[in-house]
């Protein structure tokens, strides 16, 4: 398959792997802040290719894994509205809230239903006006414009049966968050190659000029890690910081001002929870007044009691890169993709999960 | 977070495309992508595309890395 | 609710994922099915019963199928019906002799399409050389079952000689794969509502009890046989890596998938090696037999794309390991839960 295969050859691998454990003779703590990056990287064994110099730790990267309990625990409640039915993404479907799930609710009998775009809800809700079809909005920027469209989308059709409940959040910001609770020592960030489709690099930058760490956007075949690990190294080592684009085919340094413009038509930032990061003022999407008639949050009652974590559940933690899965004593012993405990294990872009399932 | 796949444009009507991901057909949404032209390759994600492929971009990519490899072999 | 604290499942409802061929579904049928009705032969775990009665030794199975759609490309539920139980019977050694076929059928279902259902599975039984001599028809209230299940039960003799059983694999053994993975799986996805794509691919559901006779004419040295069914390779894999409690090791590059299968993974963010097959076998063998089978299968209708993906070692015992295409290594774990498309 085009622009896939050529990224995933061992041939031409192999001189990256050399010239990487050539360059490495300093250690270096990079971290990756996407859900798809820790599950390519754990897929792909990467970890075990690289030099033991370089430590590649995972950040709050993944959308499902950062969303509250609070958050997860209003999903469920619009679940149970009676004539409703809520359409998510495979990706929501079995993560734990405080004391259920979209499948648990599933399996009692409500209608949830699976879909891989916001635009199969939307269909849903126009063949059948008497269902109201509350879309569970989760992901960061590369999903919320996709989600923005659909709204709007919904707006100019009249459609009376289609809501949203936005639970979106933005990258930057958050990472300057992490970065001020000064808890983990890095050198680099490999970023989000998607997401940066859509906000280009500038919004990075900050990272490089006030915090002087070396910042590569990276594709998500193991090439692009491979030469994105590289150019961090060798970013590190000329000790000029900047943004650079490894993954030049997916990403234009403005992104995607279309998709920017519907998102701002759509969506304004909102003070939003992070699970491991606490409130993060700005960072949220929320629906524009003008779509209020939309919005999940506005249109229904959310009141949920508050929300309660796991015991001994240390995703946050490991979302701040602080600890890695391996060091909750809950991992593989009480917390399994089968028994999860938080989102971590069972979310598909968990670290926990990728550290389960791929056994790295 | 982002599944985005590399697929093909293969007709266009409105805001809507047929795409092709290894043989397999979809209908995706272009309004993220208005310039977007048949044959072009576009990454989709959730029923959407969002940027098209700058091709050019592509080689170059792989010409680094098959540098990386002649210099290995000198 | 205290999820996952005590190690063992607090669940209190049946979900959809125990019936999904994976990890959940193992726990259940091991943790109450075995437990509970626990004898001997069912303690083997195996797909079909091995019965000796009369000195000779009978292979018996039972399969429901409840697929939606009824019709997809490639087959309907009446031909996976047949399929389905010949193949289990066949992965025992046996050779499939009778069947029973049992519906329930939702009030309201289409007499034409009964019909067409019925054609293909005599259609199928024909092919496999199967009769089928009893059965049971219900019928429940609209709503009470989704159009029309069905469930097969079948009855074999395996020959004198055939030793099969997914307990058999010891180190050194080679682990063959008679075709390509995933076709089933992204068939059935492509005709459900909701995921919207097209494809020219087709249901692989076949019987298989002809190629499996073809290779135990070439070698009786085949020690396992089995159908990578719901769950897809992953699952039979590491089923059968527990079964033997060895270590199974299989090359990423080696595991024929179709390039439509690959762009419908892709796209739709599923992983192959869970989707469901109904005409595919693994057959762990020993060394030297190998390369015959694998020309004997590949000389067959229902096997010229078969492959030698890997072999079984003594470690890591009861795990599967895959050389990836980058050449590194990874743990291939279980299927958990149902397959579900994914954006993240």
């Amino acid at each position: 398959m085009k622009f896939i295969d050529e990224y995933r050859d061992k041939e031409r691998a192999r001189p990256i792997i050399e010239e990487i454990h050539r360059q490495a003779n300093e250690p270096m703590t990079l971290m990756e802040v996407c859900g798809t990056h820790t599950v390519s990287i754990a897929r792909y064994g990467l970890r075990k290719v690289l030099p033991e110099t370089i430590r590649l730790i995972s950040g709050p990267g993944c959308p499902v894994c950062v969303t509250s309990n609070g958050d997860i625990d209003r999903a469920i409640s619009l679940a149970r509205v009676p004539g409703a039915a809520v359409a998510t993404f495979g990706d929501m479907v079995r993560v734990p809230g405080s004391d259920s799930s979209l499948a648990l609710e599933r399996a009692n009998g409500r209608d949830v239903r699976v879909v891989y775009s916001p635009l199969d809800a939307l269909k849903m809700a126009e063949e059948d006006s008497k269902i109201k079809i509350i879309f569970d909005g989760v992901g960061f920027e590369t999903t919320a414009p996709t989600v923005a469209a659909t709204a709007l989308e919904a707006r100019k059709r009249g459609l009376k049966n289609f809501f949203v409940f936005s639970a979106h959040k933005t990258v930057p910001l958050a990472l300057k968050a992490l970065l001020g609770l000064g808890e983990v020592k890095l050198d680099g960030f490999l970023l989000p190659g998607h997401v940066s489709a859509i906000i280009g690099s500038r919004p990075y930058e900050f990272l490089a000029e006030e915090h002087g760490l070396a910042c590569v956007i990276s594709g998500f075949e193991p090439l692009d890690i491979l030469q994105s690990v590289l150019m961090l190294l060798r970013q590190a080592k000329s000790r000029r910081p900047k943004v650079e684009i490894q993954y030049r085919r997916g990403v234009h340094p403005d992104g995607n001002p279309k998709a920017l413009e519907v998102m701002a038509r759509a969506f304004e930032p909102a003070d939003v929870e992070w699970r491991g990061l606490g409130r993060i003022p700005g960072t949220g999407l929320a629906l524009r007044k003008e779509l209020s008639e939309l919005d999940a949050s506005r249109v229904f009652e959310l009141r949920v009691p508050p929300a309660k974590e796991a015991r001994g559940c240390r995703c946050g933690e490991v979302l701040r890169g602080v600890v890695s899965p391996e060091d909750c004593t809950l991992f593989a012993k009480f917390c399994t993709p089968q028994n999860p405990v938080g989102p971590c294990m069972v979310s598909f872009e968990g670290s926990c999960a990728a550290a389960y399932k791929y056994g790295v | 977070m982002c599944v985005a796949i590399p697929a093909r444009i293969k007709a266009i009507e409105g805001s809507l495309a047929d795409v092709e991901v290894g043989g397999v057909l979809r209908k995706i949404s272009v309004q993220l992508t208005p310039e977007v032209k048949k044959d072009d390759y576009v990454l989709v994600h959730a029923g959407f595309a969002i940027h098209i492929i700058d091709e050019q971009e592509a080689q170059e990519t792989l010409k680094i890395f098959e540098e990386l490899g002649a210099l290995e072999n000198e | 609710m205290n999820r996952g604290s005590t190690g063992s499942s607090s669940m209190e409802r049946i979900l959809l994922a125990h019936g999904s061929g994976g990890q959940l579904s193992h726990e259940l049928v091991t943790s109450l099915f075995v437990k509970s009705f626990h004898n001997p032969i069912l303690d083997r775990l195996d797909d079909t019963a091995v019965l000796e009665v009369g000195g000779k030794r009978w292979a018996f199975t039972t399969d429901s199928y409840v697929v939606t759609p009824v019709f997809f490309p490639g087959g309907d539920i009446g031909k996976l019906a047949v399929c389905g139980t010949v193949n289990d019977l066949c992965m025992s050694g046996a050779d499939p002799l009778f069947l029973s076929s049992g519906f329930i059928i939702e009030e309201g279902f289409p007499l034409s399409s009964l019909e067409k259902i019925v054609a293909s599975m005599q259609m199928t039984a024909e092919e496999a050389g199967v009769k089928i001599v009893t059965g049971d028809t219900k019928v429940v209230n609209r709503g009470g079952a989704d159009q029309i299940f069905i469930n097969t039960a079948g009855i074999g003799l395996i020959p004198d000689g055939v030793n099969i059983s997914g307990g058999y694999a010891r180190a050194g053994d080679q682990i063959l794969l008679s075709g390509s993975i995933g076709d089933h799986g992204v068939a059935i996805l492509s005709s459900r509502e909701g995921l919207q794509f097209s494809t020219t691919l087709k249901s692989d559901c076949a019987p298989l009890n002809g190629l499996v006779a073809a290779m135990l004419e070439t070698s009786k040295e085949i020690h396992s046989l089995r159908d990578p069914t719901r769950g897809g390779l992953s699952s039979t894999l590491n089923e059968l890596a527990r079964q033997s409690g060895v270590g199974i090791w299989v090359e990423e590059e080696r595991i024929p998938i179709k390039e439509e299968v690959r762009g419908a993974c892709e796209l739709l963010g599923f992983d192959p090696l869970i989707l469901a097959n109904e005409g595919k076998l693994v057959a762990i063998v020993a060394p030297r037999a190998a390369e015959f089978i694998l020309q004997r299968m590949k000389d067959h209708p229902h096997g010229q794309d078969a492959a030698i993906i890997g072999e079984v070692r003594q470690e890591p015992k009861r795990k599967v390991v895959m050389r990836t295409s980058l050449g590194t290594t990874r743990i291939v774990d279980m299927m958990v839960g149902e397959p579900l498309p994914r954006i993240c």
